[in-house]
């Protein structure tokens, strides 16, 4: 789950690590508050959406004086920002933080995850502070520097050490990039963080160490044991069907073709994107409905899928193992009688209880396309959904950029 | 002889919910012997004719049990994992879905070095065909014979394994690895496993977006494994940035691609099927002796 930047930091001070000093606005007359209550010399005036890159796209601005602060929170409050994290429809700015402003000397980057392949927590740093750490990866990886840390043991005076040595901070600055690790450390584990990214982490010309930009993001598994994270969640930066689909305990991710996909298990959810694709068609969503289910959560998934007005034909792809196919069919059955649905749906029901299943089907009297191996049912939900204009276009685009020698190949 | 549990393992089941009962049922069903469960409190009642125990430890003292599957609630499985591998269990294989990543970083870690091997979690188990079926998978569509097959997703094993059986192939054992992002068995120790059984002939491996361990895999096969591997990548339209319902399937700063995958994977002659529906055929295609 991701949290704004004003929440962040908000957590941060809490932590004891140094940021600005900022108030939150909804107004352009609180921002104008905000900024006299400020006492700086200069404040900045920062859109508040779930999304990186906001400074080059206008969300970011600098003002001399409260009343400019209002007059810029005005510009910005209400504006749709269009970064390369937003999508296409960008994010409406319905808050703005106003922020003192420092005197900057260096930026460097500081990151802490939950390094994967090496089954440890990792921070990440680098001297290039300001820039996406994915560029600088790519571009200059001597200048990223990762430290591990034992979970069991935590962080370790000489990790800070480290990091402030590779950062070139120099001996007197150790003591406060230990206050400042040292609490975001024990905010990542103590709230059970997923990615933390500071960025930029600055030096101040009076050598403080300032968290300037602040992105996190907490386990969703863990919320649990937050109530005090899990309400720091914005509904108004989710995606509308995303969120639908988050409260029913539903992984749904929205995409652009036109059949609608209902299937048990991440794995063969993916798979199925696949199998369509390879037999020409396109999918509409990846939808896991996950272990354990029964009759309410499939008949919530199927209206999900529906509510989409692309879609033109359904696939629904069993393979029960946990899931038994009979309550599958049951929820198939009792969805299409109380929407009514009017598209084509194709079901392939395999594995526990499958048998069962399929004489439901066959006994509920509905207009379903029974498939048995996994290619005739993309193809005949192919068939049925018809073509899907957005992936014509799309073969065309994907044709060109291979004829193009610049491309780099990401499809 | 298969990997990981045969007609000897003696099972106990930790958390005796819906879903522990009903699995801990199919499992008895397909003569697997579970011998107990574990449910704090319920100690020396039976639960289905098992009988239960407050403790992992008093299970196995009483039982003999060297295997246990754990379908305890997230906010306990960790612990649940913790304690049957301080009971000296050979396997533990955690089914549950949706652990904190960071108390799975934790169990990990204290897991090294202990006897126990720990596969999952957010896995469906693993199936001996003809032996042994512990966690959720649909063991009747298994059939015994020469395939291991080790997959990071649940009902994507399943499809493999059936059209693996539809071709009159079967297989030595099937493991599902599990989804997250810290997970106790990984692609290598499974390899490297169905490299030492004799009884396995060749290999699949199903892999999906994200994280890096189709590329370790990779690297492990070229070096290490003498025996065919076909594999599938799932994920390959996948967008970036989102994670695809498993928490370890994300393409995330540019890595953890399908097309990255499978292009290790193929370097290290891997025969990587280009559809979900293929996986079987390719694999009989890559090591023409298995159709009989």
């Amino acid at each position: 789950m991701n949290v704004h930047e004003y929440q962040a930091k908000e957590l941060l001070r809490a932590y004891g690590v140094p940021v600005p000093p900022g108030r939150l606005a909804t107004t352009p007359a609180e921002a104008e508050t905000a900024a006299r209550g400020l006492d700086a010399k200069v404040v900045v005036v920062k859109a508040q959406v779930h999304a990186g890159g906001r400074g080059k796209a206008g969300g970011i601005k600098v003002a001399k004086s409260a009343g400019e602060a209002k007059r810029l929170a005005s510009e910005i409050l209400g504006m749709t920002l269009h970064t390369h994290q937003t999508g296409a429809d960008g994010k409406l700015v319905r808050k703005v933080w106003v922020e003192a402003g420092c005197e900057i000397e260096r930026e460097l980057y500081l990151g802490l995850v939950l390094d994967r392949a090496s089954e440890s927590l990792a921070i990440i740093a680098s001297t290039e502070g300001g820039m996406e750490i994915e560029e600088v990866a790519a571009r200059t990886p001597e200048k990223i520097v990762t430290v591990r840390i034992d979970p069991a043991v935590g962080l370790m005076p000489y990790h800070v050490r480290r990091v402030a040595f590779a950062l070139g901070l120099g001996a007197d600055a150790v003591a406060k990039l230990d206050v400042f690790l040292g609490g975001l450390y024990r905010l990542f584990v103590e709230k059970d963080g997923a990615l933390a990214e500071i960025n930029p982490l600055v030096v101040t010309k009076a050598g403080d160490l300032l968290a300037l930009d602040c992105k996190l993001n907490f386990d969703d598994n863990a919320l649990f044991r937050h109530p005090d994270i899990r309400d720091l969640r914005d509904a108004d930066e989710e995606d509308p069907r995303e969120r639908e689909a988050n409260e029913l305990d539903l992984a749904y991710v929205g995409l652009d073709g036109n059949i609608g996909c209902l299937v048990n298990g991440a794995g063969l959810a993916m798979a199925t994107l696949d199998m369509l694709q390879v037999a020409g068609g396109a999918p509409a969503n990846f939808l896991d409905v996950g272990g354990g289910t029964d009759q309410d959560r499939v008949a919530a998934a199927f209206k999900l899928i529906l509510a989409d007005p692309q879609v033109r034909a359904i696939l629904v792809n069993i393979f029960g193992g946990i899931v038994r196919c009979d309550l599958v069919a049951e929820g198939v059955i009792a969805a299409a009688r109380e929407i009514g649905v009017q598209i084509p749906i194709v079901v392939r029901l395999q594995g526990t209880n499958a048998a069962e299943g399929r004489a439901l089907l066959e006994s509920s009297g509905l207009r379903l396309i029974p498939a048995d191996t996994f290619r005739e049912a993309a193809e005949k939900a192919v068939a049925a959904a018809g073509p899907n204009p957005k992936t014509q276009a799309k073969t065309q685009a994907k044709t060109t950029s291979a004829m193009n020698p610049k491309s780099n190949g990401r499809g | 002889m298969a990997i990981l549990c045969d007609a000897k393992t003696r099972l106990i089941v930790q958390g005796l919910g819906k879903m522990g009962r009903f699995h801990a049922g199919l499992s008895r069903a397909y003569h697997t012997q579970v011998v107990g469960g574990v449910a704090p409190g319920k100690g020396g009642t039976e639960i289905d004719d098992m009988p239960v125990f407050d403790t992992v430890r008093e299970a196995v003292a009483a039982t003999g049990a060297d295997a246990s599957v754990v379908f305890v609630p997230p906010p306990g499985a960790a612990d649940a994992i913790l304690e049957a591998a301080d009971a000296g269990l050979d396997l533990v294989v955690c089914i549950t879905e949706g652990i904190p990543a960071l108390d799975m970083l934790r169990a990990k870690r204290s897991l090294l070095g202990a006897k126990t091997r720990l596969l999952g979690p957010n896995c469906p188990g693993v199936v001996t065909p003809g032996q042994c079926r512990i966690g959720i998978m649909p063991a009747q569509i298994t059939r015994p014979g020469p395939v291991g097959v080790v997959s990071r997703s649940g009902t994507l094993t399943y499809e493999a394994v059936d059209q693996l059986s539809r071709l009159g192939i079967g297989q030595s054992s099937c493991v599902g690895i599990g989804g997250d992002a810290i997970i106790g068995t990984n692609f290598v120790d499974a390899l490297a496993l169905f490299e030492a059984d004799p009884e396995t002939r060749a290999v699949i491996l199903i892999g999906e977006i994200g994280g890096s361990a189709e590329e370790t895999a990779a690297e492990f096969i070229q070096s290490h494994m003498t025996k065919p591997v076909a594999a599938f990548i799932a994920g390959q339209n996948a967008p970036p940035g989102k994670r695809m319902g498993h928490a370890g399937a994300i393409i995330a700063g540019g890595k953890g691609r399908a097309s990255d995958k499978i292009a290790a994977l193929e370097k290290a002659g891997v025969a990587v099927a280009p559809s979900p529906a293929e996986i079987a055929v390719t694999l009989a295609d890559h090591c023409p002796g298995l159709r009989s």
